[in-house]
């Protein structure tokens, strides 16, 4: 309570400017908080977002010549509504932009709204059951109509409409907006919400014109000719699509940013293989940024060999796991496998799931696969650092895991294999078809195998194991094995809608297709009550507080094993400085993007 | 002769509606989720996927999607691409020009390879030049181009510095410059596949010359004095072109597909390349509409042939 009136005292000193920023930034380190978290403590303070400092240089609009990009999956459509993965709202990002969107530590920076909503400026409400927006005055559409509040308040009609079928309908639907002003709009949430910034926010949330778009909702939004013509507000002017295969873009020369963009017209070109395109950025200087290098990182360091581009990183939360099936996959009741009626024979001993995570070589892992590109962690939320826990630690040890086996009753039979009540230690791992995990699989086989657990390895086609077929056994909600692995992307600086998934009430059975999204079928009690806690929090310290503990209570249970913190790894020239973030696409900051003469 | 062909072309009709039949059930009961990208996104609540597929109709029976995509085909309806939402002719059309312009290059430089090669090959069987063409032609056709494909990047691009290796459709350059980038970039896809079809077309032009090079009419023809050079291309060259014309008419749908994997390589926006991806994305109207392309134009292919013996050989057309 003390260190609580403290910090009150401190943040009021900022307030009112007897204390600078970096002063109480520095402070709360030296306290032991993280940079990012200190700056949460400001926000609910009263004190605006901070932002990081722009790094561009170029001092006129222009001049940069051609911008190169290769996109191994060349994006598919231009409507960020209909957006079925990165690749097509990194293609929509070129022409539409959003009111914000993430900068790498996380924090917002505004690009159609004229400044970040907080307590300070009155853009977000005390009890957390609304968020006004202003936009910047002045933006025009690349048509050169006006773009203001109705443009947004369409954007949510049309997104939130269940006969348009965008993928963006969950982050509209339960919300209100409404028009204030020309330049205002308000948008109200049903409960206190203490992630406001979902909606228009991001490349997903990038905004359409209603102008070119009134006519085409609901049943008829294919048939808008502006899906494959896009007409947004963005420093380029869209030029020419072809699916899959191509995009280009002019530099618009009545950009509402001053001096951007830097370069004349962009290109962005698609097809093609991981390897390949690392090597036209990195070896043969063709372009001048590839997306999405996830490769060895052996053959990177060979390819930047006197190369003329090198390999970049962005960290996001993006973490590789393995899950456990706390149900039986191999009993079937009432025609389900994995049904909630069984538990597990083998998981229901905690010794058995943590000595396999003892049985985890991340280190081999990293060094063998990911390189650069990965980071060893024991949790499953890693990042941003402020929902990050500092209570776990993993460790690698096969005598560990052998004696808390011991310990627990599971002796070796005479062929090695480990048993109890005559249920053996044979457990099957899946994972979908992909070399870094299928080298994962191995490396944790071959442990397993030292200790006494017989692995059998089994990998599914990518396109079936995550696809959300009913009839298919082998897609990774279904999870007939004991084992899998994957990784689920965290799109969003913020871990709601990442944690809520393995909320007791989100279980994927037959009942619901499928398609709920606790595939583990874990159940915990302390957990559903610490996401419900969460998202009705709105202090984000406290918030940030239930979210670690969420964490703790999963490694606790062992429900996932992290196998890897992933990092982004992109091929840039070295002449070209990008500005990428963990947490938004590689389009997002484009305008912020040079060359270095 | 024009009857003939008339009693081919309603032969076709049946051919084609059995294969796309067949596709279509194949297609439908084969695993995969268009949508599929959507599932481990946890911003995408499940029911808009099961939206998603109710209005693209992927939850109906079979019998009934066959019977839509039928009657729309007819009517000139192709559909449109689950994934970019795009009309699939607009997509194909899109795409058919490099196509054309690769393969068709690639099949012309196969042709002024393998004919001169071959035809010379035959009528001097053993000599050194007979071997090295041999010797040649076993290697070209025993290297996928996959592997040629990457060895010519890795020489002629990356050690050299000569050629680009990623297939641009957006040329900036005009006039002759045009031209000549067009050209500097087909380069290495049109060796990589001429090369590998000229490799079996030699061999097949030159067994197809042997066996009509020894035929007594020949002997005569010789022995009466007339030229070398007339005897072969007026005598032989003639007869020996029917089973030449059957290989090449039928190959040209296989490299069509044959051309997928340079096309990947070398990142060229064709027909190939957009089945491949259709297939990974389970973008069923694409991939149907490719492959029963590719049908057509087997039976388009095989059309040509049968009129073409009839030319080379009045004798087949008439019954």
């Amino acid at each position: 309570m003390k260190l609580g009136t403290e910090l009150q005292t401190m943040i009021d000193g900022v307030k009112n400017g007897r204390m600078d920023r970096r002063g109480f930034i520095q402070r709360m380190i030296a306290l032991g908080l993280t940079a990012p978290m200190a700056t949460q403590l400001l926000a609910v303070g009263g004190v605006a977002m901070a932002q990081t400092p722009s790094t561009y240089k170029p001092t006129k609009r222009g001049g940069g010549g051609p911008l190169k990009l290769l996109w191994w999956q060349g994006p598919t459509l231009l409507n960020p509504h209909f957006a079925t993965g990165t690749k097509d709202q990194d293609g929509s990002r070129l022409f539409y932009e959003p009111l914000a969107c993430w900068d790498a530590d996380g924090n917002l920076s505004p690009v159609l709204a004229a400044e970040i909503p907080s307590l300070q400026n009155g853009g977000l409400a005390a009890d957390a059951k609304s968020v006004t927006w202003k936009l910047k005055p002045g933006v025009k559409w690349h048509d050169g109509k006006p773009f203001s509040a109705d443009d947004v308040v369409f954007n949510w009609e049309y997104a939130k409409n269940p006969a348009t079928a965008t993928v963006t309908i969950a982050a509209h639907r339960d919300i209100t907006v409404e028009k204030i002003d020309d330049l205002t709009v308000k948008i109200s949430f049903k409960k206190p919400t203490p992630f406001w910034a979902d909606a228009f926010v991001g490349a997903p949330g990038a905004i359409i014109p209603k102008h070119l778009f009134q006519d085409y909702t609901g049943d008829k939004s294919r048939d808008a000719p502006t899906n494959l013509k896009p007409v947004g507000t963005s420093a380029y002017k869209f030029v020419e699509f072809k699916p899959g295969d191509f995009i280009r873009g002019e530099i618009n020369l009545d950009y509402h940013i001053p001096n951007r963009p830097h370069f004349d017209s962009i290109e962005m070109k698609g097809g093609g293989d991981a390897v390949s395109a690392a090597r036209a950025v990195i070896q043969t200087g063709e372009y001048d940024f590839a997306w999405n290098i996830q490769v060895e990182d052996e053959i990177l360091l060979r390819l930047e060999k006197g190369g003329k581009g090198k390999a970049v990183y962005a960290v996001g939360g993006d973490t590789e796991f393995i899950a456990l099936n706390f149900t039986d996959p191999n009993t079937e009741v009432d025609g389900e496998r994995s049904s909630m009626k069984t538990k597990h024979p083998l998981f229901s001993d905690p010794a058995v799931r943590k000595a396999l995570a003892l049985l985890i070589d991340r280190n081999a892992i990293k060094s063998v696969i990911y390189g650069r590109a990965g980071r060893t962690t024991a949790n499953f939320l890693n990042g941003p650092e402020k929902f990050v826990s500092k209570n776990t630690s993993w460790e690698f040890s096969i005598e560990k895991a052998i004696k808390l086996l011991d310990d627990a009753g599971w002796k070796p039979g005479a062929d090695g294999i480990r048993a109890k009540d005559g249920k053996r230690m044979k457990l099957l791992f899946q994972t979908a078809i992909n070399g870094p995990r299928q080298k994962t699989q191995a490396i944790v086989k071959q442990a397993c195998q030292k200790a006494g657990i017989e692995m059998e390895l089994k990998s599914v086609v990518a396109s079936i194991f995550f696809s959300s077929d009913v009839g298919n056994p082998d897609t990774y909600p279904h999870f007939y094995a004991d084992l899998e692995m994957f990784q689920i992307p965290m799109s969003q600086p913020d871990p709601a809608q990442h944690m809520r998934r393995y909320h007791s009430s989100n279980v994927a059975t037959k009942a619901n297709k499928w398609q709920g999204l606790n595939f583990p079928r874990w159940v915990n009690k302390d957990y559903d009550a610490a996401i419900d806690a969460a998202e009705g929090e709105i202090d984000p310290v406290k918030r940030a507080a239930f979210y670690i503990k969420a964490n703790d209570i999963m490694w606790e249970d062992t429900v996932f094993i992290p196998a890897m913190h992933r990092l982004k790894v992109e091929a840039a020239a070295n002449t070209l400085r990008p500005v990428l973030s963990g947490w938004a696409n590689e389009t997002d900051n484009l305008h912020e993007w040079y060359r270095e003469a | 002769m024009s009857q003939y062909i008339l009693r081919r072309l309603l032969i076709a009709i049946p051919s084609l509606l059995g294969i796309s039949l067949i596709l279509f059930i194949v297609l439908a009961l084969a695993p995969g989720d268009p949508f599929s990208e959507l599932a481990t996104n946890p911003n995408v609540p499940p029911e808009v996927r099961e939206a998603l597929r109710m209005k693209f109709g992927l939850d109906d029976p079979i019998y009934l999607r066959y019977v839509h995509w039928l009657v729309a085909m007819v009517h000139g309806d192709w559909g449109f691409s689950f994934v970019s939402r795009m009309n699939v002719d607009t997509l194909i059309l899109q795409r058919l020009s490099t196509t054309l312009y690769v393969i068709g290059s690639s099949q012309v430089l196969a042709l002024l390879i393998a004919i001169p090669v071959g035809v010379y090959a035959a009528t001097r069987p053993y000599s050194v030049f007979d071997q090295v063409a041999n010797t040649l032609a076993f290697i070209g056709f025993s290297l996928p181009t996959f592997f040629t494909g990457i060895l010519f990047i890795l020489v002629f691009s990356v050690k050299l510095d000569w050629l680009p290796f990623v297939y641009s459709t957006d040329i900036k350059a005009t006039g002759i410059h045009w031209v000549g980038e067009q050209i500097r970039q087909a380069i290495m896809p049109v060796m990589v596949l001429g090369l590998f079809q000229a490799a079996s077309m030699t061999r097949f032009v030159r067994s197809a010359m042997l066996d009509v090079i020894r035929l007594d009419y020949v002997t005569t023809a010789k022995a009466k004095g007339i030229g070398q050079r007339r005897v072969i291309v007026k005598h032989v060259m003639r007869n020996a072109m029917i089973p030449v014309v059957t290989l090449i008419a039928l190959q040209i749908p296989a490299v069509f597909g044959g051309a997928i994997v340079t096309e990947q390589i070398f990142r060229i926006p064709g027909i190939g390349s957009l089945l491949i991806s259709s297939i990974l994305a389970n973008d069923t109207p694409v991939v149907m509409a490719v492959t029963f392309v590719f049908a057509c134009l087997v039976v388009l292919f095989n059309l040509i042939a049968d009129v073409l013996y009839g030319w080379l050989d009045p004798r087949i057309s008439l019954r």
